[in-house]
């Protein structure tokens, strides 16, 4: 399966991350030879076999649903770019 | 003065409980290496005045007498760790000034030991890369040199900084990371012992994530010994990471006997690659011999799978970076692009993150949102989990079948020269993880022990893999084939 312009813009959308026109070229094909080297993974018989979800066999632990923790307020925006009031502050989203 | 070449972690506890030296004394001379030693980029933020502070506080619980092992032990800490108020970036520039309100699990049990902390260490940009030259910092440099040339080699990735700064005695240890090779492979390049525990051992609470299912920290020294003793300072059940495992830390020091007398050691025929150079087959095979000397059993074992584990994680991790890396996003931390007029949102994250993230991580966001997106998912992502089963299937077979443990070269070959591989297809530098990676998809344990040197005087690597939570007796393999190595080569200092 090897990767168009076209698809290769819709990618770089997907992951938020801007790529100029003259560069989607060489993108599609280091994307496209990627995925080609993943192509060897077609050739297992992976019939009857369950994807892995835990490598390693345990059950989640549980806890009572309550609050345990918070109230940061100040050093979770402490490392942000911009804040107003208290808020992370982000350009206008509404109009 | 102590020489550094020649101090462990071992050495250090004891020489402080004597009252030979104090850990004050023993980080002064640290720093002093660290400064002269600038040329090879390993650290990327120095902290002299936390250094100094643990120090002091470490030898007065050393005067009291009861003093945990790692007490006074000068470290470097890899900036994939988050360290409150010090300088996290990840290497990368997304995370520009990102001082953390809050310590990893893994440095507060650290540093709850005792253990002094002389700075962040360089890596490869959110530990993807296998040369470090990925970082925003600049690539780390190694110590080792090929004779006498000057070219300057890779240290390997993506704990690059810390393979350097131990073996070029600028700290006693350092903390690594192992997403598909990570710690074993610039051990390997480096000459000095790197171990990736049992996935769920180490708390991931901290570490700034890569791929959750793959992602597991563990200690890189000069001795098995030493990574017996900072291992189970590292390990241990933790609330806040909910994989990691309930189970109790043995005493992985006390397990190391050198008898291995009745062990199987199992030799993996797929592990023998075309074109793999003759030093590394001969190497492998003299590790075989030197096991097989001190009492174990050499067993031919088959791991059918192994040819897919690198395409399978390349299609698992990336997937799973995508996801964690979904958070710099310009507005919580770090890096935010500057906007034209007109501009919103939109293009606020999309610049932030195309000016952020460097070549090698923007690709690897990029295929996993590829694999993770409608209409492919099938295809690529539960594919790759469904090989990943059989990866882990082929290991508890032969596990079940009584093999103890897995014998391996660490690496397809030595060090490379720094922008030898810079025209190279990105899947070349992938291969360096061939070895490594299927313990990741396992989530097996795998320690990289030093085992000779290739014709130019570089350091090659064996490779132990261990049964799941059987770190002790992996080390204990791994502690008799070192004793049997006899490895004592060091860089000749040219920094």
């Amino acid at each position: 399966m090897s990767i168009d312009i076209k698809t290769a813009r819709k990618v770089a959308h997907l992951a938020r991350i801007e790529v100029a026109e003259e560069a989607l070229p060489p993108l599609a094909d280091a994307l496209s030879n990627i995925l080609a080297f993943m192509e060897q993974l077609n050739e297992v018989d992976i019939e009857g076999v369950e994807p892995m979800s835990s490598v390693t066999p345990m059950a989640l632990k549980r806890r009572a649903d309550e609050v345990t923790d918070g109230g940061y307020q100040e050093q979770i925006l402490a490392n942000a770019p911009d804040t107003r009031e208290g808020f992370f502050a982000v350009p206008k989203v509404v109009e | 003065m102590t020489d550094l070449s020649k101090l462990t972690i071992a050495d250090a506890r004891d020489a402080m409980r004597k009252g030979n030296f104090t850990a004050v004394e023993l980080t002064e001379q640290y720093l002093g290496a660290i400064e002269a030693a600038d040329v090879l980029n390993a650290f990327s933020t120095n902290t002299p005045d936390i250094a100094r502070a643990q120090a002091a506080a470490a030898d007065m619980r050393i005067a009291k007498g009861d003093a945990p092992d790692m007490c006074g032990i000068p470290l470097g800490i890899k900036d994939l760790f988050c360290t409150k108020g010090v300088q996290t970036q990840a290497a990368s520039h997304i995370l520009d000034g990102f001082k953390p309100e809050y310590e990893s699990t893994i440095t507060s049990q650290l540093f709850d030991a005792g253990a002094v902390m002389l700075g962040k260490l360089n890596m490869d940009e959110f530990a993807m890369g296998s040369s470090n030259e990925t970082s925003f910092y600049g690539p780390v440099t190694s110590p080792w040199r090929r004779g006498n040339e000057e070219t300057k080699l890779t240290p390997g990735g993506s704990s690059g900084g810390s393979a350097s700064a131990v073996s070029a005695d600028l700290c006693l240890g350092a903390t690594g990371t192992d997403t598909g090779g990570s710690i074993r492979q610039p051990a390997a390049f480096t000459g000095i012992v790197g171990v990736k525990p049992t996935y769920g051992r180490c708390s991931r609470w901290g570490v700034v994530a890569f791929a959750s299912s793959l992602d597991q920290a563990g200690p890189m020294v000069k001795t098995v010994r030493d990574s017996a003793i900072m291992l189970e300072a590292m390990a241990g059940h933790d609330a806040k990471d909910s994989t990691s495992a309930d189970l109790a830390v043995p005493n992985f020091e006390a397990a190391l006997t050198g008898d291995i007398r009745g062990k199987k050691i199992g030799i993996p025929k797929e592990y023998r690659l075309d074109g793999m150079p003759d030093e590394i087959e001969t190497l492998w095979q003299e590790g075989a011999e030197k096991l097989r000397d001190a009492g174990a059993e050499i067993v031919d074992i088959s791991l059918p799978h192994t040819k897919y584990a690198l395409p399978a994680y390349y299609v698992i991790a990336p997937a799973e970076a995508s996801s964690n890396l979904s958070r710099y996003d310009g507005v919580k931390y770090g890096h935010r692009a500057k906007l034209n007029a007109g501009e919103g949102i939109t293009e606020m994250y999309e610049r932030t993150r195309a000016e952020g993230f460097g070549d090698e991580v923007q690709r690897r966001v990029m295929i996993g949102a590829y694999v993770l997106s409608a209409g492919f998912y099938d295809a690529y992502y539960i594919r790759a989990q469904k090989v990943r089963t059989l990866i882990k299937q082929d290991f508890e077979q032969v596990f079940a079948e009584g093999i103890d443990q897995i014998l391996t070269p660490a690496t397809p070959s030595a060090a490379f020269g720094l922008g030898e591989m810079a025209n190279a297809d990105p899947i070349k530098m992938y291969l360096n993880d061939v070895f490594t990676v299927t313990v990741n998809l396992a989530g097996l344990p795998g320690v990289s022990v030093p085992a000779g040197l290739d014709a130019s005087g570089l350091p090659l690597g064996l490779q132990l893999i261990g049964q799941p939570w059987n770190e002790a007796d992996m080390l204990n393999t791994a502690f008799a084939l070192e004793q049997a190595s006899g490895f004592a080569a060091k860089p000749a200092r040219w920094w």
